[in-house]
């Protein structure tokens, strides 16, 4: 309606966070609060033979110690759950603390709570624990060799499920008939999700009121929800969680852990405020990792280069116990990506998950969709070898054409809309392909040392997965839609509560602009309040690239529910049929007779005067929708990658970043561009030098920013952005996603890259991160490691 | 067993008696309630806690309160002057600088002290000054640019 939506307003989140006001969680502070520290764990695995606390409990400032068997004494539920289920899955118990066994470095065993900070974090050394070290299982696929150490017993060969998707049969005879076979094995490597503000809890509680939990938080309802169905003893409706401003979450807060539960039930045994915030080291060692698939894949083609049939084999590790959605991501989130941007005739994909003596592995950023894409465009650059055609061209005879929208995939789903060739062309044009392969050839020729990489990733994305009834069927134990209430206050400034939950992705501006385009408010009259369960209605949360397109329809559905209540309203004052009327420029006017027209300030007011409103219409304007989408949505795009390689170090620079999404209509272009320079780096960093690693005793050897290499401000150019509007077809407002595209696109975009650069030394393939050292070995050793 | 010292925060003297092992960041924080420095990490690797102290950049996690004694301090809370925002405040506003914000002031008083010393940097330079601040959300590419901006602005 309005021209609100597609403009680049200035963030109104700001002003707060450049002024240091921002209150994030361990900003806060109450009145009597004390300070919880977590003792952890050393080993990976081990007996607990016993836990003697009482030297802690006699330490300066220390007001309780208690242990996994206090909990486990206690009313309470004492267990973190899985929220999302397959068939036979193996779901051994969580214990918010463990009693008898130890499964993974940082596994929690006792809690000290304290009058400071540092008293607690001093104590906490204090308590003894006598373990009995076990052997540890490590390695995702290696965890479920013969022999290898338990890590539950209910999981015989450390298998949580076992799971497939697709036609085998019709995959087997395809390769029959293959005239080319690209084959893969590869490693997708781990990672810690590391948002810069570590996650933290604060809990207060009132035998009364009950009890109110300030915490880190992508999800209030989901923690609530969680929390009152297996770890604490109170209702829910007891329970209070407000996520204050978040420092990032990257998936690492939606889930729902230990700690903030600890602190929860001490806060409520003590019956004084208490506060736990992880240190960096507890964060990588907590926080649920990424990723750590070992995948073998084979992809047969036919002679023109057409993919006939495509099998994959997936080990992904679970790490020591089921997170919250761990389940979900590589199966739902990864095995139905298969397909990616092409028209594959067959497809098969078995994925094994697997229990290993590690942190836990959930959703992080893109969650299974860039372990997709990087597996499938990795394929596509190796069955480019195979076949002999550029890299683009093999993509180009497979994409699936912008005619055949929807399209059903082998893989269940039905992509919505689509244009790839577009998106491709896009991209190669703003690269300047064909100059940037002669310079490479160039150079090629000269045996110049410093080796040009050109990489191409075509990345489809699934999010705002829905509908509840289609998840739910898939194993999952919660709805997929969204909340919205719209308040329309008797003076016409408006109020949004939304179930959606931003920590960074700007929620406070954008929503506020839908409202605003809808109704032609002015932005300022509009507010929009999320992240507290007193406040809002029930809400699923901002994960998945979804807030936008399940959030904000969720909002525009409201918008148009208030729009005609107020037209009813209207046409009552106007002594006019409603069907005469069109709402426009804030107001409602008779269609030809625009003198005839009532002002929305109006129409406000009378709903809540209701002194002369129409008969069977109740009072006040106010609307919720739980808006649960038909599909999910499917953004696309195609990134390249520029990248130089220093045969003589191994040294990577990348020198352009090319970028062409398409995520639907946008609300707000900066804000996307945003999105997509803050993905683009994430993955970007698991490319080349993030990667969360264990020994083979299950130490975590990265558990310091001295030993995991986030991207700094150096290492990455500026990059160069470009979209296509493809809208989506069956939401209000025609949007898709935005928040996971780059870090979906750019671990393969970088990884082929780097790949293409070291052609002239025969190397296929080598797994991330893509380190000097790895490179120079790759380079001069020969081996295709 | 509290030590007592005297410094100048954000322009106003305190005077306080804090335990020897107390980090700067935390006294900041706790003792005078000002939480827009943030803490990342704790090793002075993250950059979230950075601050002025005597005109120039330290992260507030590698010193001990003590260590301030005598000296004069700028934290984000303090870069406004008379309500008018800084201008690498406004930059950062204007050119999306910032998204969960955990990272921004730490930056934010990492390229104020660029500033200071170089009035008009070229990318790779504000790049390179910036590579002890991390920062999760944005790929440094609007960081950059507001860094730019302001130092446009100002000279
Ligand atoms: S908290 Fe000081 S550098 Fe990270
Ligand atoms: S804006 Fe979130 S860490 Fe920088």
């Amino acid at each position: 309606m309005g021209s609100v939506i597609g403009t680049s307003v200035k963030r109104r989140e700001d002003p707060d966070l450049i002024t240091g006001k921002g209150k994030f969680t361990d900003d806060l502070a109450l009145p009597g609060m004390l300070h919880a520290s977590i003792v952890r764990s050393p080993h990976a695995h081990a007996r607990i033979r016993s836990v003697d606390t009482s030297r802690a409990a006699a330490a300066a400032g220390v007001v309780a110690v208690y242990t996994g068997q206090d909990i486990a004494d206690s009313e309470a539920g004492g267990v973190v759950p899985v929220g999302w289920l397959l068939p036979n899955l193996k779901t051994p118990a969580h214990p918010i603390l463990a009693v008898d066994t130890v499964r993974y470095v940082g596994d929690g065993i006792a809690v000290v709570v304290a009058e400071g900070r540092y008293q607690a974090r001093d104590a906490a050394e204090l308590v003894a624990v006598d373990y009995e070290p076990l052997d540890a299982a490590v390695d995702a696929k290696g965890a479920t060799a013969e022999g290898q150490p338990q890590v539950h017993e209910e999981a015989p060969g450390n298998v949580a499920f076992d799971w497939d998707l697709g036609d085998k049969t019709a995959v087997d005879a395809a390769f029959e008939g293959a005239a080319h076979v690209a084959s893969i094995d590869l490693r997708n490597s781990r990672i810690v999700p590391f948002a810069i503000e570590p996650r933290a809890a604060l809990a207060s509680y009132d035998p009364e009121k009950g009890l109110t939990l300030r915490m880190t938080s992508q999800n209030p309802h989901v923690h609530r929800l969680l929390m009152s169905l297996a770890s604490i003893d109170l209702p829910e409706h007891k329970i209070r969680v407000i996520a204050p401003e978040v420092g990032g979450g990257f998936g690492s807060k939606i889930h729902h852990y230990p700690d903030e539960a600890i602190a929860s039930w001490c806060a409520m045994r003590i019956g004084r405020p208490v506060k736990w915030t992880a240190t960096r080291s507890e964060t990588n060692m907590t926080d649920a990792h990424g990723r750590d698939h070992v995948t073998h894949a084979e992809m047969a083609l036919d002679g023109d280069g057409k993919i006939l049939g495509f099998r994959v084999e997936t080990y992904a590790a679970m790490g020591a116990y089921l997170s919250t959605f761990a389940p979900c991501v590589p199966t739902y989130l990864h095995g139905t990506l298969m397909s990616g941007q092409y028209d594959m005739p067959a497809i098969h994909i078995r994925v094994i998950g697997t229990f290993t003596n590690t942190a836990p592995v959930d959703a992080v950023r893109g969650a299974g969709r860039p372990e997709a894409t990087f597996l499938i465009e990795r394929l596509m650059d190796l069955a480019a070898l195979e076949t002999g055609l550029d890299p683009t061209e093999v993509r180009r005879r497979n994409f699936v054409p912008a005619d055949a929208f929807p399209y059903q995939t082998q893989v269940a789903l039905a992509y919505d809309s689509g244009d790839y060739e577009t998106a491709l062309d896009k991209a190669l044009d703003k690269a300047g392909y064909a100059e940037l392969r002669a310079e490479q050839q160039k150079r090629r020729d000269a045996g110049d040392s410093k080796l040009l990489g050109i990489g191409v990733c075509a990345y489809i994305e699934a999010c705002g997965i829905a509908p509840s009834a289609v998840v739910g069927a898939l194993g999952a134990q919660a709805g997929l839609y969204e909340s919205a209430k719209v308040r329309v206050h008797p003076t016409g400034t408006v109020t949004v509560f939304s179930g959606s939950s931003a920590h960074g992705q700007g929620h406070l501006t954008t929503f506020a602009q839908i409202v605003s385009d809808r109704l032609g408010v002015p932005l300022e009259n509009v507010d929009v309040v999320e992240g507290d369960t007193g406040e809002i209605p029930f809400g699923m949360g901002t994960y998945g690239s979804r807030s936008a397109a399940v959030g904000g329809s969720a909002i525009a559905k409201s918008l148009d529910k208030i729009i005609a209540k107020g037209a009813k309203i209207a046409a009552h004052l106007l002594e006019a049929s409603e069907s005469d009327l069109e709402f426009a420029d804030n107001a409602w006017s008779v269609k030809g007779s625009p003198d005839k027209s009532v002002a929305w300030g109006d129409v406000c007011l009378q709903a809540y005067l209701a002194h002369n409103i129409p008969e069977g219409i109740e009072p006040g304007l106010e609307e919720t929708t739980f808006y649960d989408p038909a599909n999910f949505t499917y953004p696309f795009g195609t990134h390249i990658g520029v990248v130089e390689v220093d045969s003589e170090t191994g040294e990577v620079e990348i020198l352009r970043y090319i970028a062409v999404d398409d995520c639907g209509e946008q609300i707000n272009p900066m804000i996307v561009e945003g999105q997509v320079h803050g993905g683009i780096a994430y993955g970007v960093g698991q490319a080349l030098w993030e990667e969360a690693v264990y020994d083979d005793h299950g130490q975590l050897l990265t558990s310091t920013l001295l030993d995991y290499a986030l991207p700094k401000a150096h290492q990455l150019p500026s990059f160069e952005l470009d979209h296509t509007i493809t809208p989506c077809p069956h939401n209000p407002l025609g949007v898709k996603g935005i928040g996971e595209a780059g870090t979906i696109a750019s671990p393969a975009t970088i990884t082929n890259a780097v790949i293409d650069a070291l052609a002239p030394y025969g190397v296929r393939h080598l797994d991330m991160p893509l380190e000097p050292e790895k490179l120079w070995r790759a380079m001069h050793s020969g081996e295709d490691a | 067993m509290g030590v007592r010292i005297n410094l100048e925060v954000n322009g106003e003297s305190y005077e306080r008696e804090v335990e020897p092992r107390q980090l700067l960041v935390y006294f900041l924080r706790e003792e005078l309630g000002l939480t827009g420095t943030n803490v990342g990490c704790e090793t002075s690797l993250c950059g979230a806690c950075t601050i002025l102290v005597d005109g120039q950049a330290i992260k507030a996690c590698t010193q001990l309160a003590v260590q301030a004694d005598g000296s004069s301090i700028t934290t984000i809370e303090g870069l406004a002057t008379n309500g008018d925002y800084h201008p690498l405040q406004q930059a950062f506003w204007d050119c999306h600088g910032l998204q969960c914000g955990f990272c921004t002031p730490g930056m934010i008083m990492a390229a104020a002290d660029l500033l200071q010393r170089d009035s008009s940097p070229s990318e790779t330079e504000v790049r390179q000054a910036l590579k002890g601040n991390l920062c999760r959300c944005t790929g440094y590419h609007n960081i950059v640019r507001s860094v730019m901006t302001a130092a446009e602005g100002g000279s």
